[in-house]
């Protein structure tokens, strides 16, 4: 709780007996050919039993780095450079390699992310478990193929007797991760970490297995150590949070404290970067701390410039899309006779419209049909039957090619994976420049390279950006990319696909505010995706709630988050964690 | 997974009937059966008479089938060059190709399986990179060199081992076998080495590669994050993962050996089927081509028929619905 | 979220100049690695220094082999330079008909590496293209095409290769097939080897077309055959690059043991293989060098062929970092 401000690094107050885990000084560095890269440095922290640490930090931060030093299980060429690890007051950094291999498993436990590539798909999880307990454990076989079932009851699994000579794909993900769980406590370990355990896994699954582990720590009298990117989680259910930023532990106290009333200047960035559940704000707080924009870029004066100019649509009211009765099914089973296929029906007759200018955002859980939506009106799937009506034309009835291109040029799409959504052999203004090449929409080549740097200005990446390529940039700035490629055809209506689900939560904020100020600015009409639902309530006008293919329910933002009418609505609501202590 | 079987099988059969389709077409559009089989002096009735009594008159289909009925009876005619029957001459001659190509295999896979697990497992020690450098080497000499080089020291230099054919051979009725004399296996040696070589760099290089793949998992991560033993982790799972993938190129690795058998033969004049085939090549001798296409073509496709089944045997992931 | 362990990336500063296309290569892994490995430079050389001798044979070699005039019978089966009865001019010997085998060696070599790269650009030609299409039309054209690779991968390439050159011996006339029979062999060779192109080059499309860039063209309007060409494409072709080396090694190698057998080249434009089995008749009486020279130059080309495909293999697969 204390933090020694003149030399930035946080101490704890020294205890009278050792703690459970105990992280001095640590140092973590990779060598690599073009220098060595400092993963942790001068991290330090302690770790009681019975209590939950959250460590967050944003990617890169150093956190699954700390984890897998305690664990010994850093690759090489990576190693610990300096610093000490302690378990119960005796050291296990310096430990030979045979005896911290009996340390793990049997006094240190750890959970990874992904519930799908940890578990041999080879061995049941009978023979996973067992083959774990005997190897620390003096039972014999009889005695851990009892236990292997205990366990399973124990992380919630029903019909354990029968499930535990399944195979890890007989699981579905939640399921999995108990069984990761289960494995990782089954020899009664001191300490348990936990990397990321529930970010690959749905937001009510998330729920249940975060209170598992809150469960089984209180009953076990475990310490854990849980690493995330999500403030979520940390307010859910841990007693103390870490936070790093850039290999280095910037702040450490009770989570109540840091997430309320944080002191560090990065963390109150980070804490204003996440968006309120509760309530709507206009721009989300420049997080100057962090990766600023960089440099000053022009801003454009839209009145004046191609980009604002001759929008050919026409005028018309009435809604500008309109979804009517959407059907589309996906064959999950192929075979030669029609009767044996299988199908998933991943839109179910939905229907809804969206006005001229409006922010409409779909939110739903994964599978719930909101990205098919959206790939059915930029055009990427055909829809089993209805009609997608844009701007008053029947999109889903036409058949020529130019008639369909006059109206792509009009609706643009961001996707959420920044990393795969930029050809990575193309520079990028060709990139940004492709869309107004193939259309036409320039009158000479250097018109277009005028525009496309215009662009880049715009979007806050400087013009320069141009003659590089994708892989030089980060994740938010790939992003911008993404934008200025979107904004490029002029269109009125853009659809956003969980464009900052994979984006550290201060880039997110970046990136929201210039969608923000983007559609202000040029008076587009957006359908934002996202699972996230603060998110939704800072972005959209109206919601549509979306489960497994249907629209269950639909409302204006502030309505549907003060007084929900479908069950389902209210469910995901009530999973929204609440940051702010009431 | 019976429904799996009965598909296979399906497809098996219809790649025997493609490759009946080249085989036929080959006796087709390939010179003329006729004039292969007579003399010049042959008068132009007799040849019309012939040409009736083989049917060759008929319609096409109708040839097809009669060819796909008689080569699944085994009867392909008579050679053009040896005027034997097809049948008898690959009936003489199966043994030698067999045994030959099952020794090489045995020696193959015995050596280099447990070599790529050896060198995947001990990447830094000097002996698994010398034996990666070796492999490269192995790779890079091509069979019938190996064959040469073998002769020249072995057979020509030191006079060890016999240089060619395949000594003598014990006859058991249907089946003539030289690995019961010791001549026989002396003779085996050399051919079989030659033969072996190829197959089990690819094997080692391979292993190798697919190990190296599955340690870097990450349920192996977490299998070592369980504190399990090395040798449960390596054994246990990380070898299971990879014989999985590498089940179905053994499959077409033994494959490659039977055809391998052919350079081979020609080094050592082994009196195998591989040997028969070139000489039918040379001489565009039709009936022995095609007979041998389609010999091979049932071979191969057993072997990968076996493979596939073997594949969702082992793999839970293919017995199961999830 | 992008690994830990990474440099924290450029932030593109965006003010700076960006670097050349030479100094981005003089930058990137490959040219590290290879400056790093001495046993790759070598690599290197040797396959440069033998293509250079190979093409520039008629320059380079100190006799012309063909040339029936300047053959001298009396010169027959000399051994090499530095063996008793050996002739300096001849410095590896001379074969049956007063060859010298340094000068054969060298046109052979040409022919060897003429057929070997030839079958390997129709292959790729052929295999890329089956590739590029099964993979991204998906569906019935998908099966259909992979169904006849599946089926032709049964067969080993020699195989393959032994079948189209019979079938063309026996549909040509002698003096036809004589004149085509390098262009033959071509074909024989590519038709056996196209499919490892088509497999590789279909899975990476189909792993492309599943990402956004991909999606973000559609969604612009691209139309498919632009997608394929601009820019699925160029993001398939690192993999083919390094089959290709490997397959150049195997061609050279089908090749000699193809022309070693008898149905290869014509005699009239001997390969490395046809010297090969000239010399085999030779061993037993004990003129071994008409055979061995011929057979270790090949050796060497294919071994430093592999090592190099080896190396770009290591190189340029992004998970062995």
């Amino acid at each position: 709780m204390d933090q020694d401000l003149g030399t930035g690094i946080p101490s704890e107050p020294t205890e009278r007996a050792a703690p459970l885990l105990e992280i001095r000084d640590l140092k973590v560095e990779f060598p690599s050919r073009r220098g060595t890269v400092v993963a942790a440095e001068g991290v330090g922290l302690s770790l009681e039993a019975g209590e939950i640490l959250g460590v967050v930090g944003e990617s890169g931060a150093g956190k699954s780095t700390l984890a897998y030093a305690v664990m010994g299980l850093i690759e090489p060429p990576g190693r610990m450079a300096a610093g000490e690890i302690r378990l119960g007051g005796e050291r296990i950094d310096t430990l030979p390699p045979e005896a911290m291999r009996r340390v793990r498993g049997k006094r240190i436990g750890m959970v990874f992310q992904d519930p799908l590539t940890s578990l041999d798909s080879l061995m049941t999880v009978e023979e996973q478990l067992v083959e774990t307990m005997l190897t620390h454990l003096p039972i014999s076989d009889r005695e851990a193929k009892g236990r292997a079932v205990e366990l399973l009851e124990q992380v919630g699994i029903p019909d354990a007797a029968t499930r535990v000579k399944n195979y890890p794909h007989q699981f579905s993900g939640g399921m999995r991760q108990r069984v990761v769980i289960a494995l990782a406590i089954c020899c009664e370990p001191e300490v348990l970490l936990a990397d990321e355990p529930t970010t690959a896994l749905d937001v009510s699954i998330q729920a249940q297995i975060l209170a598992l582990l809150k469960r089984l720590v209180r009953e076990r009298g475990m310490g854990m150590l849980i690493i995330t990117h999500d403030m979520g989680v940390i307010y859910e259910i841990t007693d103390r949070v870490a936070v790093m930023y850039r290999s280095r532990l910037v702040e450490i106290g009770p989570s109540d404290k840091v997430l309320n009333r944080p002191d560090h200047p990065y963390t109150r960035s980070l804490i204003a970067a996440v968006p309120p559940p509760d309530r709507r704000i206009d721009r989300f707080p420049l997080v100057e701390y962090i990766e600023s924009a960089g440099t000053t870029t022009r801003k454009l004066d839209l009145a004046s410039h191609w980009l604002g100019k001759a929008r050919d649509f026409g005028a018309g009211d009435g809604p500008l899309l309109r979804l009517e009765h959407l059907t589309m099914r996906f064959l999950t089973r192929p075979s030669l006779l029609p009767s044996r296929r299988r199908w998933m029906t991943a839109v179910d007759d939905v229907s809804f419209e969206i006005r001229s200018g409006e922010v409409f955002g779909l939110v739903g859980e994964s599978g719930s049909g909101k990205s098919t939506i959206a790939r059915i009106i930029t055009g990427l799937y055909r829809p089993e039957a209805g009609r997608v009506i844009f701007a008053g034309e029947d999109m889903t009835a036409m058949s020529s090619r130019k008639e369909i291109n006059r109206l792509r040029r009009q609706m643009q799409m961001i996707f959420q994976d920044p990393y795969s959504s930029l050809n990575p052999r193309m520079k990028v203004g060709d990139i940004v420049a492709e869309p107004i090449r193939f259309h036409r929409l320039a009158e000479s080549e250097t018109e277009v390279r005028r525009i496309v740097a215009d662009l880049l200005e715009h979007v806050g990446l400087g013009s320069r950006a141009a003659l590089r390529y994708p892989h030089e940039f980060s994740g938010g700035q790939r992003q911008r990319i993404s934008i200025a490629r979107a904004l490029a055809t002029r269109p009125r209506f853009l659809v956003c696909d969980e464009p900052t689900s994979a984006l550290d939560v201060s880039i997110q904020a970046q990136i929201l505010n210039l969608l923000k100020d983007l559609q202000e600015e040029l008076g587009l009409t957006m359908l934002f995706i996202s699972h996230d639902l603060p998110v939704i309530r800072q972005m959209c006008d109206r919601v549509g709630v979306m489960q497994r293919g249907k629209l269950v329910e639909l409302a204006e933002t502030e309505a549907l988050f003060e007084a929900p009418q479908h069950d389902y609505t209210r469910h995901l609501l009530a999973l929204m964690p609440r940051m702010r202590a009431a | 997974m019976l429904l799996y079987i009965i598909r296979r099988l399906v497809q098996s059969v219809l790649v025997m009937l493609t490759v009946a389709l080249i085989a036929f077409t080959l006796f087709q559009f390939v010179g003329d059966p006729i004039n292969n089989m007579v003399d010049q002096d042959t008068t132009l009735a007799e040849r019309e008479r012939i040409r009736k009594e083989l049917g060759l008159d008929d319609p096409v289909i109708v040839q097809f089938w009669r060819f796909v009925e008689n080569a699944a009876r085994g009867e392909f005619g008579v050679s053009y060059r040896l005027k034997k029957p097809v049948a008898e001459l690959i009936a003489e001659r199966f043994p030698a190709t067999l045994e030959l190509s099952i020794i090489s295999a045995i020696l193959a896979l015995g050596i280099g399986i447990p070599m790529g697990v050896y060198t995947a497992l001990n990447r830094e020690r000097w002996t698994a990179k010398l034996f990666m450098t070796l492999s490269l080497i192995g790779v890079s000499l091509p069979t019938f060199l190996i064959g040469i080089f073998l002769i020249l020291i072995f057979g020509v230099q030191l006079r060890w081992l016999p240089t060619f054919g395949r000594g003598e051979v014990v006859d058991l009725g249907w089946w003539t076998t030289g690995l019961l004399t010791a001549s026989g296996l002396k003779s085996l040696i050399m051919p079989s080495i030659t033969l072996a070589v190829f197959q089990m760099t690819l094997i080692v290089r391979l292993v190798r590669a697919e190990m190296l793949e599955v340690l870097r998992t990450d349920y192996i991560r977490f299998a070592r994050a369980r504190g399990l033993k090395d040798r449960a982790i390596h054994f246990g799972h990380a070898l299971k993962n990879t014989l999985v993938p590498v089940i179905t190129i053994i499959g077409l690795q033994v494959g490659a050996i039977i055809a391998f058998a052919i350079i081979t033969e020609s080094v050592f004049q082994w009196p195998g089927m591989g040997l028969l085939f070139v000489q039918a090549i040379s001489e565009v001798d039709i009936p022995v081509m095609a007979a041998y296409l389609m010999l091979i073509a049932f071979v191969f496709v057993v072997i990968n028929l076996v493979v596939d089944i073997l594949y969702v045997v082992i793999d839970p992931r293919l017995r199961t619905e999830s | 979220m992008s690994d830990e362990t990474a440099l924290p990336e450029a932030a593109g500063r965006p003010d700076e100049r960006p670097p050349s296309a030479l100094a981005r290569f003089l930058d990137s892994d490959l040219w590290w690695s290879f400056r790093r490995s001495p046993l790759v430079i070598t690599a290197f050389l040797v396959t440069v220094l033998m293509i250079g001798a190979a093409t520039f044979a008629p320059w380079v070699a100190p006799h012309d082999p063909f040339d029936l005039a300047s053959l001298d019978l009396m010169d027959s089966l000399l051994p090499p330079a530095w063996l008793e009865g050996g002739d300096p001019r001849y410095l590896l010997g001379t074969d049956d008909q007063g060859r010298d085998i340094l000068s054969t060696i060298l046109y052979g070599a040409r022919i060897s590496l003429l057929v070997g790269f030839l079958s390997v650009i129709l292959a790729m030609l052929i295999g890329v293209t089956i590739g590029l299409v099964a993979g991204y039309a998906g569906g019935v054209t998908d099966a259909v095409l992979m169904r006849i690779a599946d089926i032709q991968l049964t067969f080993p390439a020699i195989l393959i290769a032994l079948l189209v050159d019979g079938v063309m011996r026996g549909i040509l006339p002698p003096e036809a097939h004589e004149e085509v029979a390098l262009f033959v062999l071509v074909l024989a060779i590519a038709l056996s080897s196209w499919v490892q192109y088509a497999r590789t080059v279909r899975s990476s499309t189909m792993v492309e077309k599943r990402k956004e860039y991909v999606q973000a063209a559609q969604v612009i309007g691209l139309p498919s055959a632009r997608i394929l060409v601009r820019h699925i494409l160029p993001n398939v072709m690192g993999p083919v690059l390094v089959i290709a080396t490997i397959q150049l090694a195997l061609a050279i190698i089908i090749e000699a043991t193809l022309s070693f057998l008898g149905v290869g080249v014509p005699p009239t434009s001997p390969s490395l293989g046809t010297l090969i089995r000239i010399g085999n008749d030779y061993l037993f009486s004990g003129e071994w060098w008409i055979t061995v020279f011929p057979g270790l130059a090949l050796i060497i080309l294919v071994l430093a062929v592999n090592l190099l495909g080896d190396w770009l293999r290591d190189v340029l697969n992004p998970k062995l970092r």
